[in-house]
């Protein structure tokens, strides 16, 4: 074999240990840039947790990463596939539920199952009826197959998108909020779902602005902030890039922050809905410092507070949570960014 | 590209879409409704002419109605004639202008490409889904036209335009001729549904300017100052059955008709294709 063939070849295994990439990919809708030259890389094998607060354009990304719109500028590809170009091949292998489940309200949860699976070409309408109720028996739907689609509850019609995308082995499942409208009962089933699916193999690429959901069943995770990707990684990438933080429960406030003060930490008070919910008692005050990564220990620093007389009564270092990660990255605030 | 992909796109199941396309479009209501709605015409006609104490004389009411009580199946023809101006055209918009829109504005339309259907693909189901519903709805019109004028009238002898006799087997020749007319006549416009179906997320408003857009058609054909446009006029022939009911059959509207109609196709498929195979499905 000729060097560049192997060289070629030595790309080709790069790329295709990647279910998605992407390079400088934008779209633009009139002025606005919905997501603005991101390079996602989600690992085969990986649940990948897509995450950004409303409108950071994670649904956008979505549908351009399957052909639904097409890309302003850069490339993608999916399963090894360019986008758009190639996703003939590999659209058959890729499970998606996007933006909300949508079906025919005419036709029974089975018979939308059937619709949508003869839609593709390659699905064998030999094994279709077998494989549209193990999809239902999935997502725990099978008593409601024959019910028109239009009686079915929020959470059913969730399911039903859900058992849509696995209507055929997938190398790939894209769910966009797969938990909206779910009761705490199906989220859960969800979760499990989601792992059972990739126990299988199978790379599941889920966008959410739960973080509480993607910290349970993620591996890697990207965080979108008004169009762009502002951090991706594994979950410990991720956590791991926080600075630490102590954290400490004393009635000697002032004291405290003098002393932390002297080590080189700058403290503050946490605010007071925080310090509720972690229980002060009757004059504690909860503390919080950032500490470097070049700092003291912890145990020096307690040796050092108890030793001005600081009463600690609680003292905590950790990483920030990746909900803490979150909103450091994307903002504080509840409203939209645009 | 990997083995596998080639095995797999050796067998591929293309028929199955448009089966399920054509089990969709009648499984809803509202096909069978506009369909009970056009079986209705004949009927209406064929009893009211019945009850009637005297029969309609020559060049009375509706074309050819002085002909149904000699030969019941030109109940099946004069229907045909009375639904094509303004109540066949309006079921063929509801189902072309509801072909793209209607799945955007289900939301479906975005998993039936991801399944991936194949844009082109999709389309020509689409478009194929509405002329089987334009050969459905005239047939439905003609064979319930035959049925209840037999039943009430009998078949006997009838005298076409230009004065001969024709016997049964002749009446249905003519009548199928007829009915092979109007659905052709259809074909343009289902054409021209599947266009503006490709351009909006509502559903009701393509079904709508598609309905407006017969009218505006057949009014500008109207106005003998646009004389020249009117051969263009996809509602041109609709009307020039005459001729398949004269003796010899003359076949130059139904040709000239049968051209233009299959000009429509061309056109509105290819600005069809252009819209709905780059447009952004946002819905
Ligand atoms: N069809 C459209 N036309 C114009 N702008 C759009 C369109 N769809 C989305 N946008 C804009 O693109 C941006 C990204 O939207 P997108 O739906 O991708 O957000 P998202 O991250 O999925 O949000 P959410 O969490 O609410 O689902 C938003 O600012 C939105 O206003
Ligand atoms: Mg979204």
């Amino acid at each position: 074999m000729s060097e560049t063939a192997s060289l070629a070849d030595q790309a080709e295994t790069e790329t295709a240990d990647l279910a998605i990439a992407t390079t400088a990919l934008t779209k633009r809708f009139g002025h606005q840039l919905a997501v603005n030259g991101i390079d996602l890389a989600v690992p085969r094998g990986s649940v990948f947790g897509f995450l950004g607060p409303n409108g950071s354009g994670k649904t956008t990304t979505i549908r351009v990463l399957l052909g639904l719109a097409s890309a302003t500028s850069g490339t993608a590809r999916v399963l090894g596939h360019d986008v758009p170009s190639g996703l003939r091949d590999a659209l058959p292998r890729v499970g998606a539920l996007i933006e909300g489940p949508a079906f025919y309200p005419f036709l029974s949860g089975a018979d939308n199952l059937r619709r949508l699976d003869s839609a593709d070409a390659r699905a064998d309408p030999g094994t279709r009826d077998a494989r549209t109720a193990r999809a239902l028996e999935r997502v725990g739907l099978t008593h409601a197959a024959r019910k028109k689609a239009r009686a079915y509850s929020l959470g059913m019609k969730q399911r039903l998108g859900i058992a849509a995308a696995l209507l055929t082995p997938r190398d790939l499942l894209v769910l966009d909020e797969p938990t909206n409208g779910l009761d705490p009962q199906g989220t859960r089933e969800v979760r499990s779902l989601i792992r059972a699916v990739a126990g299988e193999g199978t790379t599941v690429f889920v966008s959410s602005h739960l973080l509480a959901e993607v910290e349970q069943i993620c591996t890697h995770a990207a965080v979108m902030h008004v169009g762009s990707l502002v951090a991706q990684g594994s979950l410990d990438e991720l956590r791991g890039s926080g600075e630490r933080v102590v954290r400490m429960l004393t009635p000697d406030g002032d004291r405290a922050v003098a002393e932390l003060a002297r080590l080189g930490l700058g403290a503050a008070e946490a605010d007071a809905a925080a310090a509720a919910a972690r229980r002060a008692g009757p004059g504690e005050v909860t503390l919080e410092a950032a500490l470097p990564d070049d700092g003291p220990a912890a145990e020096d620093l307690v040796a050092a507070l108890v030793t001005a007389g600081v009463r600690v009564r609680g003292f905590d270092v950790a990483r920030p949570s990746l909900e803490e990660r979150f909103v450091a990255l994307t903002g504080e605030g509840f409203d939209v960014a645009r | 590209m990997p083995a596998d992909a080639v095995a797999v796109r050796a067998r591929t199941h293309g028929g199955a879409l448009l089966a399920s396309e054509l089990r969709v479009l009648f499984r809803r209501w509202r096909t069978w409704a506009m369909l009970a709605a056009l079986a209705s015409i004949p009927v209406l006609m064929a009893v009211v002419v019945r009850l009637s104490s005297e029969p309609p004389g020559p060049g009375e009411g509706p074309p050819f109605l002085d002909q149904v009580t000699n030969n019941g199946m030109f109940v099946a023809v004069t229907a045909l004639v009375v639904t094509t101006p303004l109540f066949l055209p309006l079921t063929v918009a509801v189902v072309s202008g509801d072909t793209i829109a209607g799945e955007a504005s289900l939301g479906t339309l975005r998993y039936l490409l991801v399944a991936p259907a194949g844009r082109v693909r999709l389309l020509l189901v689409k478009y194929l889904s509405a002329v089987v519903f334009c050969l459905a709805a005239s047939g439905t019109v003609l064979l319930v036209g035959w049925a209840i004028g037999v039943a009430l009238f009998g078949a006997g002898e009838a005298t076409l335009l230009s004065g001969d006799t024709i016997g049964v087997g002749d009446a249905v020749l003519r009548s199928l001729l007829v009915g092979a007319h109007v659905s052709i006549c259809m074909l343009g416009l289902a054409a021209v549904g599947l266009f503006i179906s490709t351009l909006t997320d509502a559903g009701v408003g393509a079904m709508a300017a598609v309905a407006v857009l017969t009218i505006v058609a057949q009014v500008l054909g109207q106005l003998d100052q646009l004389a020249w446009l009117h051969p263009w006029l996809f509602t041109h022939h609709w009307l020039a059955f005459a001729d398949l009911l004269r003796e010899p059959v003359v076949w130059t509207s139904f040709t000239q008709n049968a051209l233009l109609q299959a000009a429509y196709v061309a056109f509105f498929g290819a600005l069809a294709y252009g819209r709905f195979s780059t447009k952004d499905v946002l819905s």
